[in-house]
């Protein structure tokens, strides 16, 4: 297990290094001078420009710049941006509002999710495993920024239930948004979790726990139920991660203050250390959720084995 | 050792990736209900099987007739409607449907209903070129990294997993900013070149399935060269479940197609896009919701289409269903 994981941390390297140095060529090569985005119209001395460009390493090769900016990140600096601000400032006030969203599309998931691809499972071919098969379908088919408006629009403006945008509301500002985010996932989670259970109540173990005269309500819990999550709690983990990069669209249409806008609003303003910084995080998030999920997997299924 | 953890890795992610998309086709419970004797004697071909399957299942039926209807949209628009989108009348603005125009009209007025058809045009041609060439480097590296395994292998797997790695949305939005016109091409080409890793990696996992088989082994004892092997042998037993994939994909790249031209940073104006003509109405929606409605409707349909053919397509060609 540790030879493992010190083999995928090893591999994990070159994978995080060759994602972020194409971020940062990408960024870097957003045509535009972002000194001269910084100052507008307004007129700006040479030296001032001379002497940003310096500050930020504009001037160095492309790797030099992207060397320097890996030193002073492993030592937790993320960089300024152009205003001066640490980036890492930036990301302690937006990742919460993001974290939050992810958190509340992460219970949807779960809550949502799991409920109806067991009872679906259960009653298969029912009128609700129909009902569920047909909903998951159709949300799938639905675009994320055409069920975020569409909902805004009918929960929100028509009938006033939630609020339109914005945070103001505390944890019920999130339900919306969080639905909205966590719907596609949600859909997946109740299919893998039928097809999941599904298969498993066929098997051998279950028929065996059944003539053992046990209670169905102990052979799906204990069972059933436990090896059919694997699948479901793994790909949990890996969206937990995916879900923090996905929630552009989502903190676009709710006007939530959170990195998605952030980053937005950054690629627009060619502050490329801010997009970077924030990009090279939600890296690293991703990454480390997957190597999470890996490991978890070998605990959750002993039948897994780490050579 | 390392190798073989990295295989059930992958073959995880991505059976369920393709299995969590479709899951749903046990519903039409009859389409597998072919009697077994009926079989014997004809040609039983997987792609003839799965034909067979295919033209008696309603869902897929369905589902490829809407596909058809949008692929004929967006070739000849004018079949569907005479009007010019372009022509506008400000007078009209955000008029609501009516007898005359049934989709109603837009902020400057055109008719919402030609915007709506002519905008299949930009959504079918993307989702179907990205596809095909995502399909191609998957089927090239896919192939490679499987058959030959090894160093080849290796740099593949970590170069997938460096674009792998890359946040889909966040990446197109950032390589698509640096270009200042953005068109069908250029925004082809991102999503071509974000869009190929799942599709590399399930070839590579197929590939794997059947480069030690007899059949190719027979091939290779008399001496045939590895490219026959790859395109004669191999390809032909291993490329079902991509082609699975890639018609799903296309309604996946069709979505983020209008998620991108939605968020400003794909296909700008005067092209005639369904996610541009939301982005358009967003500020509206309040008072024109079928500024909403129509395309999203028609954008959510075309998407719904192509994942059951996907998701019918999966079932045909699963032996183990019948």
């Amino acid at each position: 297990m540790g030879r493992y994981t010190a083999r995928r941390l090893l591999q994990l390297m070159p994978v995080f290094i060759g994602t972020t140095f194409l971020i940062f060529a990408l960024v870097f090569a957003i045509p535009g001078d972002p000194i001269r985005a910084l100052a507008g119209d307004r007129p700006i001395s040479p030296s001032t420009v001379a002497t940003l460009r310096d500050e930020y390493n504009l001037d160095d090769p492309l790797v030099i710049q992207y060397a320097k900016y890996m030193v002073g990140l492993v030592q937790g600096d993320f960089g300024k941006d152009y205003n001066g601000r640490e980036v890492t400032d930036i990301m302690a006030q937006r990742f919460p509002v993001t974290i939050r969203l992810a958190v509340v599309a992460f219970l949807f998931e779960i809550a949502i999710g799991l409920v109806a691809g067991v009872v679906a499972a259960l009653r298969r071919r029912s009128y609700l495993d129909t009902l569920v098969l047909v909903t998951t379908t159709a949300i799938v088919s639905v675009p994320t920024f055409v069920l975020g408006f569409s909902l805004q629009l009918l929960l929100g403006v028509k009938l006033s239930w939630f609020p339109i945008a914005g945070i103001s509301q505390g944890w019920y500002s999130y339900l919306l948004p969080g639905f909205v985010l966590g719907a596609l996932s949600l859909a997946y989670v109740a299919r893998l979790t039928r097809t999941s259970l599904v298969e498993n109540l066929r098997s051998d173990y279950v028929r065996t726990a059944t003539a053992k005269g046990l209670s169905r309500r102990r052979v799906v819990g204990r069972h059933a139920l436990r090896n059919s999550l694997i699948p479901v709690v793994t790909y949990l983990g890996i969206d937990l991660g995916a879900l923090m990069g996905g929630a552009i669209v989502t903190e676009g249409i709710f006007n939530l203050p959170g990195i998605g806008q952030q980053v937005f609003l950054s690629v627009r303003a060619q502050e490329g250390p801010v997009v970077v910084g924030i990009v090279t995080a939600l890296v690293l998030v991703f990454i480390f959720a997957n190597l999470a999920v890996d490991l978890l997997y070998g605990v959750l299924d002993p039948r897994i084995r780490y050579e | 050792m390392s190798d073989t953890r990295k295989d059930a890795r992958t073959d995880r992610v991505d059976t369920r990736e393709v299995e969590s998309r479709g899951a749903a086709r046990d519903q039409s419970g009859t389409a597998g209900g072919e009697p077994v004797g009926e079989l014997s004697g004809r040609s039983a071909s997987l792609w003839a099987d799965a034909w067979r399957e295919l033209r008696r299942d309603r869902i897929f039926l369905a589902a490829a007739a809407v596909v058809t209807v949008f692929v004929v949209m967006a070739i000849a628009p004018i079949l569907f409607t005479r009007t010019d989108p372009r022509a506008c009348d400000l007078s009209r603005s955000l008029g609501r449907p009516s007898a005359d125009s049934w989709f109603g009209y837009d902020l400057l007025g055109c008719d919402y209903y030609s915007q709506v058809v002519h905008g299949a045009r930009v959504s079918v041609s993307i989702g179907v070129l990205v596809t095909l060439a995502a399909l191609v480097i998957a089927l090239v590296l896919g192939s490679l990294a499987g058959y030959y395994g090894g160093l080849v292998d290796a740099v593949i797997a970590r170069l997938t997993d460096v674009v792998f790695g890359l946040p889909f949305i966040l990446g197109a939005i950032v390589i698509l900013t640096v270009f200042e016109n953005r068109g069908l091409f250029q925004v082809t080409l991102v999503l071509a070149v974000l869009g190929w890793t799942t599709m590399t990696r399930l070839m590579r996992s197929s590939v794997i399935s059947v480069r030690d088989s007899d059949y190719v082994l027979a091939a290779r004892a008399l001496g045939t060269s590895d490219l026959r092997i790859l395109t004669r042998h191999i390809l032909p037993n291993a490329i079902a479940p991509v082609i699975v994939y890639a018609t799903i994909y296309v309604g996946i790249v069709i979505a983020a197609e209008a998620t991108l031209s939605f968020l400003g940073v794909g296909l700008q104006l005067p092209a005639i896009s369904w996610g541009l003509m939301i982005s358009d109405a967003q500020y509206r929606i309040a008072e024109a919701p079928h500024l909403l409605l129509f395309p999203g409707l028609f954008l959510s349909l075309t998407v719904l289409s192509f994942i059951l053919m996907g998701d019918a397509l999966r079932d045909a060609l699963d032996p183990k269903l019948r």
